[in-house]
């Protein structure tokens, strides 16, 4: 059988992410630490989320509030009313031998449902073309809900065949986990990867989850071709596995269908190191969780639209937002203005900086052109080193560039001159306009000192005079002498005005 | 000094404080007390002596140094082996949690000891909680004091026979379908289930949440009051606790005189019960009218639905609850070597008594896929048909009368090969628990052959104070709390 073309077309993918709301203070029902990481093994427990007989779990409500912001950044529906349910299976993970989790099949349970998430094209680095706006691909989300983390398993050895003991640490147990399930609305591998990063990018702005800690965030992947069964992969633990799980799936499937052999709706694991799916050993199946209400913890009224609207007032700025302000309000060119957004932390030294000089498109520029080159330039050179951290030894600060901005956009120095300054204060940390003052680096802007200067050049080589006739290269060699001569502190542009002025009444004298 | 173990809690407390006879005294005659009869009551599964002993030294000293004591200073209380105390076992009479020694303490034990009161000793039960008769204890049954070869009732029968037998003055149960009022009325002691909500079950091992309360267990309703204030209230570690609970006590003689309440009289339930019980409740209810309370015969439409939802719910929750009882964190001692999760998942759970199996097994079927709409959604069903009815009757009655329990005691082993008639048993008082409303037991008489017997009245949610003022009434008529068991 040929393989058809057409099987592509049917690709559909659906994507389940865990996000840990690892800017909580406190575990989802007890006052354990949130940050359970690099803790001795079960120190961060006490007995609620060590299930001990006769403790209750006691809601926090800073995590409805949170995964409430995820539900609006997706713009989800939000119920008046929340639950929650007890997914019952028995796993050594799990304290209580049941997660407390959220359930819809009985009533509206999840904190978010019905959410549509359009991408943006300009935040994906594609085509920035806005007359495409109308054509932008959205993911249908199908739910939001909220659930404890169990703890984790440490096994004495990766193959569980050879395993003598395993051992659990509870550290993690009853953190507070996001679960945001699309409808298999994906039809391309690129797609999810973009729209992992713009989830990245999201949480990041919200300031609910730092993507960055090890085992944060978490996918689990559906895929189906050529309208066939769905198959789950489950336990990629990085992003960028995802992309690679499903191209493996797509293959194994489209060969599968190639021999005429039926898909089977299963699940299957992601084998990390061979960078395959196997099948899992036991198939997990809806209905072995025998879900019912939670009964420790009444339902939660949440208070309807006064609630959505008091957590708009308090939620930062989506990236989205932001992306159209820097374009509409400050006249930033996209591009820029793309760079800008797609790092929270960048886009935050920004508007940091226009606090100290207002000039949005000589910052931005700094930034970008300057501030991000450097940066680049020094992650080359020590591939330890990553991104805005490299920074964190020298001098730089938003109130840095922000004087580098004013320096220019106020004419006082040359953007070459600018750039030696930059680097100077970088490293001494001295204040860019005191520098300037002291290195007496105010730009030579008078018409008569350059025009002495170029005289006293042309009288001393007259050969120069009759060469600008026939090599237009002069100019730019007596601009050179100059700039040696004044230490280049002479004004570029008013220099080659006075060259060529002079050389032209040279030639008409001669 | 020998009979100290007669008086009532309130009394004891008065006269420590007076220092007619220390804490250490009474606590040591207490001591005497539990040593020289447990054997036949068996109400006992742990004993917290030594450290009762040096609490009411401590005690005595602030009384001495004039420090200010609480209102149970002095006093030893019995708590139900499903409610955590700090540092003693908490074994749920289950072979499960045998080795099992609680790290905190339940909320209303920190409430009770900012009382100065004094744990004793944990009470056997039915196994976590499960039984009407508290035959089914790992650590044998408990006996009726007023004739040992017959059940308590359960599943407090500990905490109801302890405080009968004159072990101790007061104790706490926790009452899920009855478990407080049932061995209650057994026992010839009173017991309370307060409104859902009203106390934490913060520490309370849970079997069907939903349905549970802890409550008092005395034997003079003077005693109860204090105990109820004591452990009620709002708590921040139990999101089910409502802010609405209301403080009890005694009201004056004058006052209850001219209180007059509409009481509502299941009389069908009335009179299907032993025709000894009939005619004792029917001396109540002449009491009532004595007293020109408003009396009305009145029925319930959704009653025949009640045993299959209670028991639906319960087993659903427990079956839930109990998964957590799998000997990976704690439990008794079980040597993992040769097992896998599941095998030692099985072997440790293996150690469940029958009927908890049986009601795990239950739960688990209810729950499973396909079957939620057709028992569990349905019984919730049942629940709020039967709330509503009892929120109409309400809107009329300021109090409902039935009999606590619709047999007298029955022989040890009676009935332990017929589970679904005893569940049956459990008809009249489950109502109070499916509808959370507050349900008070009260000793209504003895039969011919001596076993006692209770009345049953509910209130409205947090309307207790009205259960108090006819308790008040009816113990001043007929002080049953003065009639002892021959041990
Ligand atoms: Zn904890």
């Amino acid at each position: 059988m040929k393989l058809d073309t057409k099987n592509i077309d049917q690709l559909k993918i659906g994507l389940e992410i865990h996000c840990q709301l690892t800017n909580l203070n406190t575990k989802l029902f007890c006052k354990c630490l949130c940050n359970y990481r690099n803790l001795p093994p079960n120190e961060n427990t006490c007995p609620i989320c060590l299930g001990l007989p006769g403790t209750l779990p006691l809601l926090n409500k800073r995590a409805v509030e949170f995964a409430s912001m995820i539900c609006l950044a997706f713009n989800c529906s939000i119920p008046e009313k929340i639950s929650f349910y007890r997914k019952n299976y028995f796993y050594p993970d799990l304290p209580k031998n049941f997660q407390i989790t959220q359930y819809n099949s009985y009533e509206l349970s999840s904190i978010g449902y019905n959410g549509l998430y359009y991408f943006a094209n300009d935040l994906l680095g594609g085509s920035s073309d806005s007359s495409n706006e109308n054509q932008k691909p959205s993911v249908r989300i199908t739910r939001i809900q909220l659930e404890e983390d169990p703890g984790k398993i440490v096994y004495e050895d990766d193959k569980s065949s050879i395993n003598n003991y395993s051992l659990i640490d509870y550290n993690r147990a009853g953190v507070a986990l996001v679960e945001i399930v699309t409808e298999p609305d994906f039809t391309s591998p690129s797609d999810v990867r973009l729209f992992l990063n713009e989830i990245i990018n999201i949480f990041e702005y919200l300031e609910v989850c730092d993507p960055a800690l090890e085992g944060s965030i978490r996918c689990d992947v559906n895929v189906s071709i050529s309208g066939g069964k769905k198959v789950e992969i489950k336990n990629i633990s990085s992003f960028k596995d995802v992309e690679k799980s499903i191209l493996y799936e797509i293959t194994r499937q489209k060969t599968l269908v190639m021999h005429d052999i039926d898909v089977q709706a299963e699940t299957r694991h992601w084998d990390e190191r061979r960078k395959i799916t196997i099948a899992a050993r036991s198939k997990e199946k809806e209905e072995e969780y025998k879900y019912f209400p939670e009964p420790d913890i009444p339902r939660i009224n949440l208070g309807g639209e006064n609630f959505v609207s008091g957590l708009r007032s308090q939620m930062h700025e989506l990236p989205a937002e932001r992306l159209a302000r820097y374009k509409d309000t400050f006249k930033i060119t996209p591009h820029t203005a793309r760079i800008l957004v797609n790092s929270k932390k960048i886009s935050d030294f920004f508007e940091q900086a226009l606090k100290f000089y207002s000039a949005p498109v000589e910052v931005s520029n700094w930034i970008v052109n300057e501030l991000l080159t450097k940066i680049n330039e020094l992650e080359k050179s020590d591939s330890s080193k990553t991104s805005f951290n490299i920074l964190s030894g020298s001098h730089m600060s938003p109130r840095l560039i922000a004087s580098m901005a004013k320096l220019v956009e106020e004419k006082t120095t040359s953007r070459s001159m600018a750039r030696e300054i930059f680097d100077t204060c970088l490293k001494t940390g001295d204040d860019p306009f005191e520098l300037v003052k002291r290195l007496d680096t105010k730009r030579i802007s008078n018409t008569e000192q350059i025009a002495d200067l170029i005289k006293k050049i042309v009288s001393d080589q007259p050969h120069l005079i009759n060469q600008s006739k026939s090599n237009p290269n002069v100019t730019n060699f007596i601009l050179g002498l100059i700039m040696k001569e004044t230490q280049g502190k002479a004004d570029p542009q008013v220099s080659m005005n006075l060259i060529r002025e002079i050389i032209s009444q040279s030639d008409k004298q001669s | 000094m020998k009979d100290l173990f007669k008086l009532p809690a309130n009394l004891v407390v008065s006269k420590i404080k007076n220092g007619e006879f220390s804490a250490e005294e009474y606590i040591s005659v207490i001591i005497g007390r539990i040593n020289e009869t447990d054997s036949r009551i068996n109400s006992f599964i742990t004993t917290n002596f030594e450290d009762a002993l040096e609490k009411s030294k401590k005690i005595d000293k602030k009384i001495q140094t004039g420090e200010k004591t609480g209102i149970f200073a002095g006093i030893p209380i019995g708590i139900k082996d499903n409610i955590n105390v700090k540092g003693l076992k908490n074994t749920c009479a289950s072979r499960m949690l045998s080795d099992y020694i609680s790290p905190y303490n339940a909320t209303v034990i920190d409430r009770l000891e900012d009382q100065d009161a004094i744990v004793i000793g944990k009470l056997n039960m039915d196994e976590f909680g499960m039984g009407t008769t508290s035959e089914f204890s790992a650590y044998g049954p408990v006996r009726n004091p007023w004739n040992t070869g017959y059940v308590a009732g359960g599943s407090s029968g500990g905490s109801a026979a302890a405080v009968s037998s004159l072990q101790i003055p007061i104790s706490l149960g926790s009452d899920t379908g009855g478990s407080i009022r049932c061995p209650a009325s057994f026992c010839s002691v009173i017991g309370l289930k307060p409104t859902y909500g009203t106390v934490s079950r913060n520490g309370l091992v849970s079997y069907s949440n939903s349905l549970e309360q802890i409550g008092p267990i005395a034997r003079t309703i003077f005693d109860i009051v204090p105990l109820l204030n004591t452990i009620s209230g709002e708590d921040i570690n139990d999101n089910t606790t409502s802010p609405s609970t209301n403080f009890c006590r005694i009201k004056s003689d004058e006052e209850l005189r001219t209180a007059k309440f509409k009481v509502g009289l299941l009389s069908d339930l009335i009179q299907s019960s032993d025709h000894q019980i009939i005619s004792g409740i029917q001396d109540k209810i002449d009491l009532l009218e004595k007293h020109h309370h408003h009396l009305e015969n009145i029925k319930l439409s959704m009653i025949d639905f009640a045993v299959a939802a209670y028991y639906i719910i319960a087993t659903a929750e427990a079956s839930s609850n109990l998964s957590r009882f799998d000997n990976i964190r704690y439990g008794y001692h079980l040597n993992p070597e040769g097992y896998e999760w599941t095998s030692y998942f099985s072997k440790s759970r293996s150690l469940f008594g029958d009927e908890v199996k049986l009601r795990i097994l239950l739960g688990s079927y209810v729950l499973s896929a396909g079957y939620f709409g057709k028992y569990y959604a349905k019984a919730q069903l049942v629940r709020s048909l039967i709330r509503n009815e009892f929120k109409n009757l309400f809107q009329k009655f300021d109090i409902i009368l039935l009999p606590t329990m619709p047999v007298l005691p029955f022989k040890l082993g009676e009935k332990i090969s017929n589970p679904v008639e005893i569940y049956n048993l459990d008809l009249f008082t489950i109502i109070a628990n499916l509808t959370g409303l507050p349900a008070i037991s009260i000793p209504a008489g003895f039969s011919k052959e001596g076993f006692p017997f209770g009345v049953q009245l509910i209130a409205n949610a947090f309307e207790e104070q009205k259960l108090v003022d006819i308790a008040v009434l009816f113990e001043k008529e007929a002080d049953y709390g003065e009639c002892f068991p021959e041990l």
